[in-house]
């Protein structure tokens, strides 16, 4: 190789532009970010006075940023938790050789193709409560007219598990997702192992707990990785399902940097809140990357 | 894993029969439950504003009603609302081009570090990655700021279609260089000595070997882009500001968070926004499958 000496400068002539792009319009506003958070930054004209960590301090004092840090979490715990379930049941029963699998597994799947806007704008109308006045209506009216009033709650509407009824809404769109992952984990699994498995008299369950279990967990750790980091990002589906809700109910970080940003024009602040963003998806990526780029390396 | 050993009768441990309809049961039963919100769209797009109401809302329309959709698309003068055209027009003269380009950059690329690795392009890889995670917060204030003053031949980014098509073919490029670098990586490298032999070089190389099979590559990562630049709502809310140029997302954000606008025309509108997506899923949904498996990085 050594002797193609013009084309080893082309190649690297090839791959700049995306060098440069991304230590541009990645690192370096990152960078950027970083240093407006650390500014008086707080009108619509850039002031970047610097004032230490004074933005971070005000912001781990607010009221409304500290139930957007409480809200993440819930709903990441509700989203994670359910699609993962949700996912793993229902790959493991398609893959028992089930007919008509192509199309069980695209009707899971395809709500992932939509737009959060659309998934908001219409579990807006199916989770919508009512009123005592009016009747129920929604999901709710669902219930009442099967007979399982007692399930009826006010959805999004209730401050105490507004945030979750927004993670049913995004559980319905990604666990078709993790279902797909699951799936080609599944398949990836010799039967040999199982059958092997069931000829020394393992029960179909000790098959799940000791074989598939452990043998799924690269995929479970991809799974959680990527859901886990759209959680945190979660921002269209608020928007057009609920708002920042009564009392911030609903309320997330990235809605509340968006909101404090562009309208309310802190900018300081909203670069703040941004880059305590960063720096939770960068825990959760961070080691991924590096694990997953060297495994890749190895083989 | 033959097609023998999968099609053989399990002799060990025959499931039961009414395991099977138990499993099927269940299938149909979550089937039913995703497709709860396609169904309520579909109906309640087609009912007439005197037929909708929440306490009806699981109902079938009484006839078939279609002035819904076409509020939606034209927009209404007399209640003050526009309609969604102008926004899904322009969400194609910002999807289709920014595809492209992302679709191309990103084989460029993927061909470099597939095929032309250097020392530290083992390094560079994941840190072109990283940016496929993080949260655009944390760049949209910089980006701001930057595609406010930049003007190319008298071009304006800021607040046009041209500045989202920017935004979205520079932050696809880590997704389109992962997925065009493991489809390369597969591509044997003999193919290349062998052509190098025959005095083919660099560019030939690309030309006459990689790109004519880089088709499915192509349909693989064009469907990834598509699908998210369409359903992208954060570049688009933040860049864009004036309805004209907006796209669809947020042409549907405005229109369902309207109060005036009718529930039959919200779902109307909704549909009409998620269409492109979903017939690209129904009728591509093998490559879209891959283009999934790709972003959670272990192919």
């Amino acid at each position: 190789m050594r002797r193609w000496n013009w084309e080893r400068v082309v190649s690297i002539l090839l791959i700049s532009p995306a060098v440069v792009a991304t230590a541009i319009f990645v690192y370096g506003f990152i960078a950027w970010t970083a240093y407006s958070s650390l500014t008086k930054w707080n009108k619509l004209l850039p002031d970047f006075t610097f004032v230490g960590l004074s933005n971070y301090r005000t912001l781990f004092a607010n009221q409304r940023f500290r139930i957007d840090l409480r809200n993440t979490v819930v709903f990441t715990l509700v989203f994670l938790v359910a699609c993962l379930i949700i996912g793993f049941v229902l790959a493991l029963l398609l893959d028992q050789r089930v007919k008509g699998e192509g199309i069980f597994r695209g009707i899971y799947l395809f709500p992932m193709s939509i737009s959060f806007i659309v998934t908001g704008v219409v579990w807006r109308w199916l989770l919508n409560p009512g009123s005592p006045q009016l009747g129920s209506t929604g999901v709710n009216l669902l219930f009442d007219e099967l007979g399982l009033g007692f399930l009826k709650t006010g959805w999004y509407t209730d401050p105490k598990i507004g945030i979750i009824a927004v993670a049913i809404a995004a559980t319905w769109q990604m666990s078709g997702y993790t279902m797909a992952m699951f799936l080609a984990g599944l398949r990836g699994i010799p039967d040999e192992l199982r059958e092997a498995a069931r000829v020394d008299g393992a029960s179909e369950a000790q098959i799940v707990r000791r074989i598939i279990f452990p043998l799924l967990r690269p995929v479970t750790l991809s799974a959680v990785i990527v859901l886990g980091h759209i959680s945190l990002k979660i921002y269209d589906l608020i928007v057009s399902m609920t708002g920042p809700g009564i009392g911030f109910a609903t309320d997330v970080p990235a809605y509340y940097m968006w909101d404090t940003t562009f309208r309310g024009n802190h900018f300081a602040r909203g670069a703040a809140i941004a880059i305590i963003l960063l720096f939770m998806v960068a825990v959760l990526i961070v080691p991924y990357l590096t694990w997953s780029t060297r495994s890749e390396a190895e083989l | 894993m033959t097609a023998t050993t999968r099609d053989q009768p399990r002799t060990t441990r025959r499931p039961f029969r009414w395991q099977r309809v138990l499993l099927y049961a269940i299938l149909v039963a979550s089937a039913l439950a995703f497709l709860m919100p396609v169904y309520v769209l579909l109906i309640t797009g087609m009912k007439s504003f005197a037929e909708v109401s929440l306490q009806s809302m699981w109902d079938l329309p009484k006839g078939l009603h279609f002035e819904s959709y076409a509020k939606a698309w034209f927009g209404s003068e007399a209640e003050g609302f526009r309609g969604l055209n102008v926004n899904f027009m322009n969400s194609v003269y910002l999807t289709l081009p920014a595809t492209i380009i992302s679709a191309m950059w990103g084989s460029i690329n993927g061909y470099i570090l597939a095929k032309w690795k250097f020392r530290g392009s083992e390094v560079l890889f994941p840190l072109l990655l990283f940016g496929m995670f993080i949260p655009y917060q944390s760049i949209l204030i910089p980006l701001v700021q930057t595609l406010q003053k930049i003007n190319i031949f008298g071009i304006r980014f800021y607040g046009t279609i041209p500045g989202l098509i920017l935004a979205h073919v520079v932050y696809g490029i880590p997704i389109t260089t992962l997925i065009f670098r493991n489809y390369y990586a597969n591509i044997p490298t003999e193919l290349i000595e062998a052509s190098r032999i025959d005095g083919a070089n660099i560019f030939s190389i690309y030309r006459y070997v990689l790109f004519p099979l880089s088709i499915p590559g192509f349909v693989v990562v064009m469907i990834w882009q598509f699908t998210s630049i369409w359903n992208d709502f954060l570049f688009a809310v933040t860049i864009t500001s004036n309805p004209a140029t907006q796209p669809v997302t947020v042409g549907l954000n405005n229109l369902a968070g309207s109060y005036i606008v009718e529930w039959n025309v919200q779902m109307a509108g909704a549909l009409l926004t998620a269409l492109p997506t979903l017939l690209v899923y129904i009728f591509l949904g093998r490559y879209f499958m891959r283009g999934l498996m790709a972003g959670s990085l272990k192919g």
